[in-house]
């Protein structure tokens, strides 16, 4: 009797598999709903969306890129937010129109958008372009526009005039335009081409309106340049600390609490690293500095202040316990019998941990360097402390002597979202860019993550393990 | 009738000149742990001798004392003389890689080097001085056809070792350790992981072997020992029970120990 109502299964195993394979089910809809999201809101504002003409029942006219719908404060109706670009004119960039005031939209082909600055977009139409005294209309005009806006805005002359929706004239010099396009004219193929430059100079170009619009290339640079920075004095640092847990001391009570104490580094709140960066390396070591070499200077900071040597410093600092306890790892698979061959034929203890442990344990060393790198490049909190900057007036590397300037405040992709987010006067455009952002942000992680896997795939396939 | 453990084994000896290896009261343990309970014997040059016992008897930690591997146990504390050549391998001038050259070592699980079967066998040659590559290419294929594996690998040299059959890394091992002419070779159990075809080739192998150097087999394989070894040493709890020519010892064994344990009875 017990021995089959042992042996029979559990009712509620089926349920116990249903309840599992649900949260795994749930976990991947989420996931693939943020990069969805991410995808669709990031990419989607570089895609030249079509323009619609509105005639109002106050008999209006007003121009504008249709963006979403709610429901009116009172009432049933529901109103339409309009980007209209002409802030100058209008006073705003946004407008809401309620959905039963318009009388009739239509999508003319001669409708424009361009981006200038200042003053950001102007929706409206062109008259003609004004150049040397000549005066160009219709497709010649928009043939040399296009030919102009490739050289150098220093280099551009003339002066579009132009008419915005309300009927008002105004002139715009072609030198403060960056962009110059008809969206409701282009066929599809057109409209990918400017999609792909837009998505490029999202990529290459400095930030512009107070980080709501432009690119993110310094911020990327700056990501790259103290990350890599980070992994030059993580490496050497966890690596060798890992070596000596892990072959050299002797295995005691004390070492298990410096590992446990590592393992437990890991979680402390990376602002407390922020904290300790500031107070040691900004104020302590950056202050002394200061006080040695750089006293002409002073009162105004050199190092004293933070800068991309201490950002660097506090998060290879933050990420050390990622590479030791990889590193580890990695060491305690290598089987003893390796050890012992090696020492048997004659090699010293410094020789078997460099031509034997070392190599072998190289995959798990990168693994942990890259889980670094991807944790150190979505870091914002400590960096916020000790050195980043909302805009930095000149790149950390350039052609200046001594090159790198380890002292100058850099961009962070992080940080750069949080604050295009949060500290922008204009959030309605800022938020395209927030969703490119994040979205850069992770396929950076990703592409380290798999970077990983690649090379520890390639290096255990050289050595002939499958 | 039980022969008291603490009366002299029965143990063969050998004239100074014959001596490769000379053990005189060696123990050992591992912290608290004894191993090795004031273990004496000699240990005759160019023949196979090897040491049976249970499971814990402390063979395997007699012949890792031979090249001192029990150095990389931080625990292991020992009393006691082991001679090389008439050299006390414990002596404080000598040279432990040295030592370690002079007394090679194949363990019980294939262990090759995660890289090329060339660089395998070259590691141990590499650690010691800079050879020409033409020298160092002869010495690659002498330690390869000594150990029985050069016609099998000449066309793939620079192949992962990994790739080979387990018989194939066992005997690439054993080249290996040929490659830097050790005196004596130090086999634990190299057979045991091993299919019975590769086990014939590790044993003719051996018999080989002999004509050039001393070799020390630790196995649990009585047939083996039988087959290959000139004499035979049993081990028991860290003690030697008896020790003399193989044939003798399987044969007419002096100790009922020995006898029960030869005949697979419980001991």
């Amino acid at each position: 009797m017990s021995r089959t109502s042992h042996r029979r299964r559990w009712p509620g195993d089926a349920l116990w598999a249903w309840l599992c394979a649900g949260c795994v089910a749930l976990s991947l809809f989420m996931l693939a709903t943020l990069l969805t999201l991410l995808t669709v809101k990031g990419l989607g504002h570089f895609w030249p969306a079509t323009l619609e003409e509105l005639t109002l029942r106050s008999g209006e006219q007003m121009i504008g890129q249709p963006l979403r719908e709610a429901p009116m404060p009172t009432g049933s109706a529901t109103e339409r937010l309009y980007f209209t670009g002409n802030r100058e004119l209008t006073g705003a960039d946004w407008r809401w129109v309620g959905v039963d005031e318009i009388v009739s939209a239509a999508t003319p082909a001669d409708v424009i958008r361009l981006e200038r600055s200042p003053w950001g977009d102007f929706i409206g139409r062109l008259i003609a372009l004004e150049l040397d005294g000549e005066r160009l209309t219709g497709d010649s005009a928009f043939d040399r526009i296009s030919q102009l806006l490739a050289l150098p805005p220093s280099e551009r002359s003339g002066e579009l005039v132009l008419l915005s929706p309300s009927g008002r004239g105004l002139v715009q010099p072609l030198s403060g335009v960056n962009t110059f396009v008809a969206p409701n004219a282009l066929s599809i193929g057109e409209k990918t081409a400017i999609w792909g430059q837009g998505v490029w100079r999202f990529l290459s170009e400095g930030p512009r309106a107070a980080n709501t619009g432009g690119g993110v290339w310094p911020a990327i640079f700056g990501t790259l340049l103290m990350v890599i920075l980070m992994s030059v004095i993580v490496t050497p640092f966890g690596v060798l600390a890992a070596v000596y847990l892990n072959e050299i001391a002797h295995q005691n009570r004390l070492t298990r609490l410096v590992r446990i104490g590592v393992r437990n580094l890991a979680g402390v709140p990376s602002i407390v690293y922020g904290v300790f960066g500031l107070g040691v390396f900004v104020y302590g070591v950056g202050g002394s500095l200061d006080q040695w070499f750089f006293d002409d200077a002073l009162p105004s900071p050199t190092f004293g202040t933070g800068g991309l040597l201490w950002a660097s410093l506090t998060l290879a600092l933050l990420t050390l316990p990622v590479v030791i306890v990889a590193t580890e790892e990695g060491l305690a698979r290598i089987p003893d019998a390796q050890r012992e061959g090696a020492v048997a034929l004659g090699a010293t203890r410094l020789e078997m941990l460099t031509r034997i442990v070392l190599p072998m344990a190289t995959p798990a060393m990168l693994t942990g360097v890259i889980l670094a790198v991807a944790r150190a490049a979505g870091e914002v909190a400590p960096l916020m402390l000790v050195g980043v900057a909302k805009l930095a007036p000149q790149m950390p590397l350039d052609a200046e002597f001594p090159y790198l300037h380890l002292e100058r405040k850099f961009m962070h992709l992080g940080y750069h979202l949080f604050d295009s987010a949060f500290h922008g006067d204009d959030v309605e455009a800022a938020i395209p860019l927030v969703y490119a952002t994040a979205l850069l942000l992770v396929l950076i992680v990703l592409v380290l993550n798999l970077t990983a896997i690649f090379l520890r795939h390639y290096l255990r396939r050289q050595r002939g393990e499958s | 009738m039980n022969a008291p453990l603490n009366a002299a084994p029965p143990v063969v000896t050998f004239p100074a000149e014959q001596r490769c290896l000379n053990v005189e009261a060696f123990s050992l343990a591992y912290g608290h742990k004894p191993a090795l309970k004031a273990l004496t014997l000699e240990v005759p040059r160019h023949r196979v001798t090897a040491f049976i016992g249970p499971s814990g008897c402390g063979k395997s930690s007699l012949l890792r004392a031979f090249n001192r591997l029990h150095d990389l146990n931080e625990n292991a504390v020992h009393q006691g003389r082991i001679q090389l050549e008439g050299d006390d391998i414990h002596a404080p001038n000598l040279n432990v890689s040295e030592l370690r050259r002079r007394v090679g070592m194949v363990f019980q699980s294939p262990n090759p080097f995660p890289m090329s079967i060339y660089e395998n066998v070259a590691f141990g040659l590499r650690l010691e001085r800079r050879l020409p590559k033409r020298q160092r290419d002869d010495i690659i294929e002498w330690a390869l056809s000594a150990a029985a594996l050069w016609d099998e690998v000449k066309d793939q040299l620079h192949r992962s070792a990994w790739q080979l059959s387990g018989g194939q890394q066992q005997r690439l091992v054993i080249a290996r350790t040929l490659a830097v002419k050790p005196e004596v070779l130090l086999l634990d159990e190299p057979a045991s992981a091993l299919d019975p075809i590769s086990t014939l080739k590790i044993e003719e192998l051996i018999r080989n072997l002999k004509n050039e150097l001393t070799l020390i087999l630790v196995t649990h394989n009585m047939q083996q020992a039988a087959r290959v070894s000139d004499y035979t040493a049993f081990l028991h709890s860290g003690e030697l029970v008896e020790y003399g020519p193989t044939d003798q010892v399987f044969t007419n064994p002096q100790r009922p120990r020995t006898e029960n344990y030869i005949t697979g009875r419980v001991i």
